[in-house]
């Protein structure tokens, strides 16, 4: 990708910037490695700083329908993996069940551990969510490319209607799509969960499976890519116009460069820089759409998970998921913001 | 004016700065059509959520007409207990309006704040302001909001905007940031800094008009956000139940089984109004990059491709 590929000549980086290229890839894994920790660390403290107590709450739900032993709050705290004796010794405990992935006991399902839980559940979220965003962003960047390039023209005059599909609830558009194509108008897509449980398909990989699954994941997965792919054409776009107006791309049309590579090569390339390093912000954001997608769909992922220990006040369960999704989208940014430091060598000077 | 401001008006990269004279550029503004109507349909729902209430029938009202499809006297049918989907769509919009104006201006002003301190002052701060911005980042919006709120059980608005804001001006933060780590070091931007101004001037004069565009596009960007966050949190039931919202409308639908019974009437209204006040804000920003960043609105003659 370097200028020296144009040259012909094979230019190795200088010993200096490699050096620069080690360093920031090393500054960058201490960024996260603190910003992982601040994460668990706010995972430890949210439920001791917030004043609704997740063992007052329980009892509270408990006493409503009956008559409670006298050390149940215990036996909650220790159930919800709070931790016993000061916040220090909590915070160790808290830690080291970590380390071993102990993040305490659904009360949902009870006694399942929060681990097998979320285990079970994140395949389906992260190939759901994962193949859906690739997708989007690809088709984003391509679209936003050819309206920058063609401002003006019809396909660039269709872009505000795309503003509408960002701004549409991503679970709006699955109730939508479930009216139009599974219950009610065509009965084309099935309208919930992630296979055909009615049947008697075993999960795992034989075909009757995996074509179930892929069926039932169509319908999720349209409604994340639709309601994705307007922000990245739109950012795509905008930045292809401002950079076409470049001093360097007016230069190269100068030089009659053709037209396609003047498209790609000099005002796509860099405008797509912005997009990749927001690859990873949107991620969270895609995340966050999906989980509600999960919830509409039925779709057994870990948003679904989410949502269903919300309305149970399954403590352990909503934290742990919290944790893996956070941790989850932390290592995304890691990855995307070394891939951006080897895009573009500007990003990599400390300052 | 010093010589500073003699280079500014030289580079043509600096041209945001003239927007900032917005006073005498009504003419521009409106030929905008794009900005154009998006003021008139954001306008129509703030006219509607202010006055909206006091002209339809009571939202709540209970009548026999259960599942009615829409009619003169219910113009978007009823819902499963006879409540009339008009009013409530009515009445919802309030809510959206405040907590999307709220936690949108908190949000942007956060961002602001932290995203060109940092990124201009460099060094111990940005790495420091960074790492804020990243750990906020990283920690995706709706699961932390989620929650939140699971330990809060808060039913009233305030708590809502402020969690709403407080988690998600990470993203324009780390644009502002990104985008003036690019522009500092612009020759205008250099000179003013040789020239011996106050770092407070230079954001002021020399960076902030410059990332006008991106910073108006953020908090319109972080209205929308706001309200789709607050009508997916209501969705899936984290809401105030009482408290009218789309969200909440399109919460007791679904669970209600409107789509079952076909009561399209019922759950399309709500997340158009959604989409449609997205879009109305949107179309603003599109306008109003038109009208303040030039590079946007001059056509260049290149006719070739």
């Amino acid at each position: 990708m370097r200028s020296a590929a144009g040259a012909g000549t094979a230019e190795r980086p200088s010993a200096e910037e490699e050096e620069a290229q080690v360093r920031y890839a090393f500054r960058k894994l201490g960024f996260y490695l603190v910003a992982a920790w601040v994460a668990v660390t706010l995972n430890f403290l949210l439920p001791r700083l917030i004043p609704g107590n997740p063992v007052e709450i329980l009892i509270s739900r408990m006493s409503q329908s009956g008559t409670i032993p006298a050390d149940e709050d215990q036996v909650l705290t220790r159930l919800l993996g709070l931790g016993t004796g000061n916040i220090f010794q909590q915070y160790w405990q808290y830690l080291d069940g970590l380390a071993h992935l102990q993040l305490g006991l659904s009360i949902t399902d009870f006694p399942t551990p929060v681990s097998t839980e979320i285990a079970s559940s994140i395949y389906w979220t992260l190939i759901l969510v994962g193949t859906a965003t690739v997708i989007s962003w690809v088709l984003g960047i391509v679209l936003g490319t050819l309206a920058g390039w063609k401002r003006g023209s019809k396909l660039d005059a269709i872009i505000p209607s795309t503003t509408l599909l960002t701004a549409m609830p991503y679970f709006w558009l699955a109730l939508i799509l479930i009216y139009l194509f599974a219950t009610n108008v065509w009965h084309i897509f099935p309208a919930g969960q992630g296979y055909n449980t009615n049947s008697d398909i075993v999960p795992g990989w034989n075909l009757a499976f995996l074509g179930s699954a892929v069926q039932h994941a169509l319908l999720p997965a349209l409604t994340i890519v639709i309601s994705s792919v307007g922000g990245w054409l739109l950012g795509m776009r905008n930045l292809m116009v401002s950079t076409l107006s470049d001093d360097y791309v007016v230069a190269a049309e100068a030089r009659g460069l053709p037209p396609r590579r003047i498209m790609i090569s000099y005002a796509a390339r860099n405008a797509v820089l912005p997009s990749v390093a927001g690859f990873a912000i949107s991620l969270g954001f895609v995340v966050s759409g999906a989980i509600v997608v999960e919830y509409v769909f039925s779709y057994p992922g870990i948003g679904f998970k989410l949502v269903d220990a919300v309305s149970n006040d399954d403590y352990p369960l909503m934290q742990g998921i919290f944790l893996v999704i956070t941790l989850a989208v932390l290592g995304a940014n890691l990855i995307v913001d070394l891939l951006y430091g080897f895009i573009d060598p500007r990003t990599r000077l400390s300052r | 004016m010093s010589s500073v401001t003699g280079i500014v008006q030289i580079d043509p990269g600096a041209a945001g700065a003239g927007a900032l004279r917005l006073g005498g550029r009504l003419r521009e503004i409106f030929r905008s059509r794009r900005l154009l109507a998006g003021v008139c349909i954001v306008g129509v729902f703030a006219g509607v959520g202010i006055v909206g209430p006091f002209l339809v029938q009571n939202a709540n009202t209970l009548s026999n007409h259960d599942w009615a499809s829409p009619s003169l006297s219910h113009w978007l049918g009823t819902n499963e207990i006879g409540q009339d989907v008009f009013a409530q769509l009515v009445v919802s919009a309030r809510a959206s309006l405040e907590i999307g104006a709220g936690a949108g201006l908190i949000a942007t002003a956060i961002s602001i704040l932290i995203g060109i301190s940092g990124g201009y002052a460099g060094g111990i701060v940005d790495e420091a302001l960074s790492l804020l911005t990243n750990v906020v980042l990283v920690i995706p919006t709706l699961p932390l909001v989620i929650l939140v709120l699971a330990y809060v059980k808060s039913n009233s608005l305030l708590p809502l905007i402020l969690i709403i804001a407080l988690t998600s001006w990470a993203a324009s933060a780390r644009v502002l940031r990104a985008q003036t780590l690019s522009v500092r070091n612009r020759e205008y931007v250099l000179a003013a800094r040789v020239s011996g101004e106050r770092a407070f001037r230079v954001i002021l004069v020399e960076i902030l008009p410059n990332e006008l565009p991106v910073i108006v596009s953020n908090l319109i960007f972080a209205m929308i956000f706001a309200i789709l966050t607050q009508a997916g949190l209501a969705f899936i039931g984290l809401g105030n139940p009482t408290m009218l919202t789309w969200g909440n409308m399109l919460n007791i639908a679904y669970n209600d089984e409107a789509l079952s019974f076909g009561a399209w009437w019922w759950f399309i209204p709500p997340g158009a109004c959604i989409a449609l006040l997205g879009m109305g804000l949107a179309l603003i920003n599109f306008g109003l990059d038109e009208v303040l960043n030039p590079r946007l609105r001059v056509y260049r003659p290149g006719k070739s491709r």
